[in-house]
C-alpha cells in the first residue's frame, strides 16, 4: 500500500491530537498549533486527491484489526479528498479574518479552548467525510454538535446563550431521529458498514420485504439530518446563532458544519440504501418541496432584517433550500449542482460573514443598516469584498453563484416535468429576493454620509484580514470561472461512490 | 398481520413510545430542565431497542467461562457495544445541557425558555 493512503486517518488523528494537546497550551501556541495541523490537513488531502486522480478508483482502510463486515474502515475517493480540502481552506481563511474578533470575544483565558473546538470540529467533519461505518458517522455528528455548540457560546455577550440552547435543542431531535434510523436499519441489514448494508438493503428490495421500515428508515436519517442543517420549517435556531457568535465561529457554522450532514446524507443515500431505491421513494419529493419553500421563505425573512449579520444568516437558510431542492430533483445532475453549490456557497457565505464583521467595525460596531450608511468608504476592502460576495450570491456570471444557478437549472430539465418548472419558478423569483436584499444593502454601505459614523480603517492595520478577504474572493472566481474541472472531480467522485 | 406483529415485539413498540414521549417532551415542552430529561428518554428509547434487538432468548452473553465456543450460545455483542457507545455520548451531551441550562438560570433567573426568550430581547443583551 503506498504510503499516501495513510493520510485521511493521519489527517483525523492529527486535528483530534492537536485539539487534545491545545487543551494545555497558551492561547498563542494554540492558535500556532491548530494553524500548522489546518495547513498539514490541506497539503495531504490535496496529495491525496491528486494520488486518486491517478489511480481513478476509491480505497478502503481498515482501522483496527478487524477485516470487515466487523470492524471498522474509512473510505477515500476523489469527492471525499476534495471535500476535505475545501473544508480545511475555508476554515484556515475564516480562522485568518477572524483573529482580531477571536481575541476581542473570547475571554483571554479561554482563547486556547476556541482552537480546541476548532480542532474537534475540523477532526469530526473529516471523520464523517471518510468514515465507513454509519455508526462512527453518528458518534462524529454528536462530537460536531457539540463543538459547533461551544463555538457560538464562547462569545459570552448577547444572545449567544439563549441560541446555543436552541441549537442544542434542535441538534438533538436531529440526531436523535438519525440514531433511530440508523438502529432500525442495522436490524434490517445487520450490519453497519456502509457497503454490507448496501447489499442488504439491494437483497430486501428484490424480495419486496420490509418496504415500509425501510421507507421509515430512510424518512428518519433524511428528516433527522435537515434538522440538524437547519432546512427551511426547521431554521428557528439558525439567525441568532450565526448572529450573535464570533465571525469565525459565524463563517465556519454556516460554511461547513452544515454542509458535513448534508455531505453525510448524500452519502447515505449513494452509499447506504443506493440512489435508484432513494429516488424511487417519496421522500425526495418532501425534500424538494422544503428546499423549494426554504428558497422563497429564507430570502423574504432576510428582506425584513435591519440587522446585517442576522440578514447574512437567513441567506444561509436560503441557500441550504437549493441544495436541498437539488437533492430532491433525483438525478444525478441534481447531486452533482448540490455539491457544487455546498462548495460555492461556503466560499461565498463565509466571504460574507468575515467581510460584514469588518463592517460593522467600521461603523462603531453597530449592525443595523443605518450606521452602516457609508461603511464601504470607510473600510475599503471589506466593503469591495462585501459587494463581490452579495454579487456571487445573486448569481453574477464570473463569480461561483452563477455557475450553481446554472447547474440546478440544466439539471432540473432532466427531473420530472413539474419539479423543472416549480425548479425553474422558485430560481428566477429567489434570484430576485436575493438581489433585492443583497443590492440594497450594498447600496447603503455606498450611500456617501455628513459627519462621522466611525473610525477609518486602514488597510495597514488590517492586513490579515484583507489577506483573507483577498483569497475568499479568489476562491470564489476560481469556482466561478473554471467550474468545469470541478464538476468533473465531483462527477468522477460521484461515481466512485456507487 | 400488523396486529400480531404488534403484541409479539412488545419490546419494539415499547421503545418507539418512550422515543416518542421523549421527542415531544424536548420539542414542545417549555421547561429547561424537563426538555433534557426527554433528551434522556429518547436517548434510552433507542438504546432499549438496540438491546432488545440484540437479545436472542435462551442464550448467554458471549464471555467464555466453560469452554462453550459454539456461536449457537451467545447473544450478538455488536448492540450491546452500539449501547454502550451511545451512553457515553448521550452522558456528554447531557452534562452540556446541564452546564447551559446552569448558565442561563444564573443570568435570567429562569428556566423557562419562552421567557428567557422574552429578557433576552428586552435586555437588547
Amino acid at each position: 500500500m503506498e504510503f499516501v493512503r495513510n493520510f485521511p486517518f493521519f489527517c483525523i488523528i492529527l486535528s483530534m491530537f492537536s485539539g487534545v494537546v491545545s487543551s494545555v497550551l497558551s492561547g498563542k501556541n494554540a492558535k500556532r498549533l491548530t494553524f500548522f495541523s489546518l495547513t498539514a490537513i490541506l497539503v495531504m488531502s490535496f496529495a491525496l486527491l491528486s494520488h486518486l486522480m491517478a489511480a481513478g478508483e476509491s480505497y478502503t482502510y481498515m482501522m483496527g484489526h478487524f477485516p470487515a463486515p466487523w470492524g471498522n474502515e474509512i473510505r477515500a475517493g476523489v469527492l471525499e479528498a476534495f471535500m476535505a480540502g475545501f473544508f480545511s481552506l475555508i476554515m484556515i481563511l475564516s480562522l485568518i479574518g477572524g483573529l482580531n474578533h477571536i481575541r476581542e470575544d473570547v475571554e483571554e483565558t479561554k482563547v486556547n479552548l476556541y482552537f480546541v473546538l476548532i480542532d474537534l470540529l475540523l477532526s469530526s467533519l473529516l471523520a464523517l467525510i471518510y468514515t465507513n461505518d454509519l455508526f462512527t458517522a453518528y458518534v462524529f455528528v454528536e462530537i460536531n454538535t457539540i463543538a459547533a455548540c461551544g463555538l457560538i457560546m464562547i462569545h459570552t455577550k448577547g444572545r449567544t446563550l439563549l441560541a446555543a440552547v436552541r441549537y442544542m435543542i434542535f441538534a438533538l431531535l436531529g440526531s436523535g431521529l438519525f440514531l433511530l434510523g440508523i438502529s432500525t436499519l442495522y436490524d434490517l441489514t445487520g450490519h453497519l458498514l456502509m457497503e454490507n448494508m448496501k447489499e442488504s438493503v439491494a437483497v430486501l428490495i428484490s424480495k419486496g420485504e420490509y418496504g415500509v421500515p425501510l421507507l421509515i428508515v430512510i424518512s428518519f436519517m433524511s428528516i433527522g439530518l435537515a434538522i440538524k442543517c437547519a432546512l427551511y420549517p426547521f431554521h428557528a435556531w439558525l439567525p441568532d446563532a450565526y448572529g450573535y457568535s464570533t465571525a469565525s465561529s459565524s463563517a465556519i457554522l454556516s460554511s461547513l458544519v452544515s454542509k458535513g450532514y448534508i455531505f453525510l446524507l448524500i452519502k447515505v443515500f449513494y452509499r447506504v440504501i443506493g440512489f435508484e431505491i432513494i429516488a424511487e421513494s417519496k421522500i425526495l419529493n418532501i425534500l424538494f418541496l422544503f428546499g423549494v419553500a426554504g428558497m422563497i421563505m429564507g430570502s423574504i425573512s432576510a428582506m425584513k432584517e435591519n440587522d446585517i449579520r442576522r440578514m447574512i444568516a437567513f441567506s444561509s437558510v436560503a441557500q441550504i433550500g437549493y441544495i436541498f431542492m437539488g437533492i430532491g430533483l433525483g438525478t444525478e445532475a441534481g447531486i452533482i449542482a448540490s455539491l457544487f453549490h455546498i462548495l460555492s456557497h461556503a466560499a461565498t457565505k463565509s466571504l460574507l460573514f468575515i467581510a460584514g464583521v469588518g463592517l460593522t467595525d467600521a461603523s462603531g460596531k453597530k449592525k443595523d443598516f443605518a450606521s452602516l450608511r457609508g461603511a464601504g468608504y470607510r473600510n475599503k476592502v471589506a466593503g469591495v469584498a462585501f459587494t463581490i460576495g452579495s454579487l456571487s450570491m445573486v448569481g453574477m456570471p464570473m463569480f461561483s453563484g452563477f455557475i450553481s444557478k446554472f447547474l440546478f437549472s440544466t439539471a432540473s430539465l432532466s427531473a420530472v416535468p413539474a419539479k423543472t418548472l416549480l425548479t425553474l419558478i422558485s430560481l428566477a423569483v429567489s434570484t430576485i429576493l436575493n438581489a433585492v436584499y443583497f443590492l440594497r444593502l450594498t447600496i447603503f454601505l455606498y450611500t456617501p454620509v455628513e459627519g462621522n459614523h466611525g473610525a477609518k480603517m486602514e488597510w495597514k492595520t488590517q492586513k490579515k484580514f484583507s489577506l483573507a478577504l483577498g483569497c475568499f474572493v479568489a476562491v470564489n472566481l476560481v469556482l466561478g470561472l473554471f467550474s468545469q474541472p470541478i464538476v468533473n472531480i465531483i462527477e468522477t467522485g460521484l461515481k466512485m461512490f456507487g | 398481520m400488523l396486529g400480531t406483529s404488534v403484541f409479539t415485539n412488545y419490546e419494539e413498540v415499547t421503545a418507539v413510545i418512550l422515543f416518542a414521549i421523549g421527542f415531544s417532551t424536548l420539542l414542545l415542552h417549555k421547561n429547561l430542565i424537563r426538555k433534557i430529561i426527554g433528551m434522556n428518554i429518547m436517548d434510552t428509547a433507542i438504546y432499549l431497542f438496540l438491546a432488545s434487538k440484540g437479545y436472542i432468548s435462551g442464550r448467554a452473553a458471549p464471555i467464555i467461562t466453560n469452554g462453550v465456543m459454539e456461536t449457537e450460545a451467545y447473544i450478538n455483542p455488536v448492540p450491546s457495544g452500539l449501547v454502550l457507545t451511545g451512553i457515553v455520548v448521550s452522558v456528554s451531551v447531557t452534562a452540556l445541557m446541564l452546564s447551559l441550562t446552569i448558565r442561563l438560570y444564573r443570568r435570567y433567573h429562569t428556566l423557562n425558555l419562552d421567557e428567557i426568550a422574552i429578557l433576552s430581547r428586552k435586555g437588547g443583551k
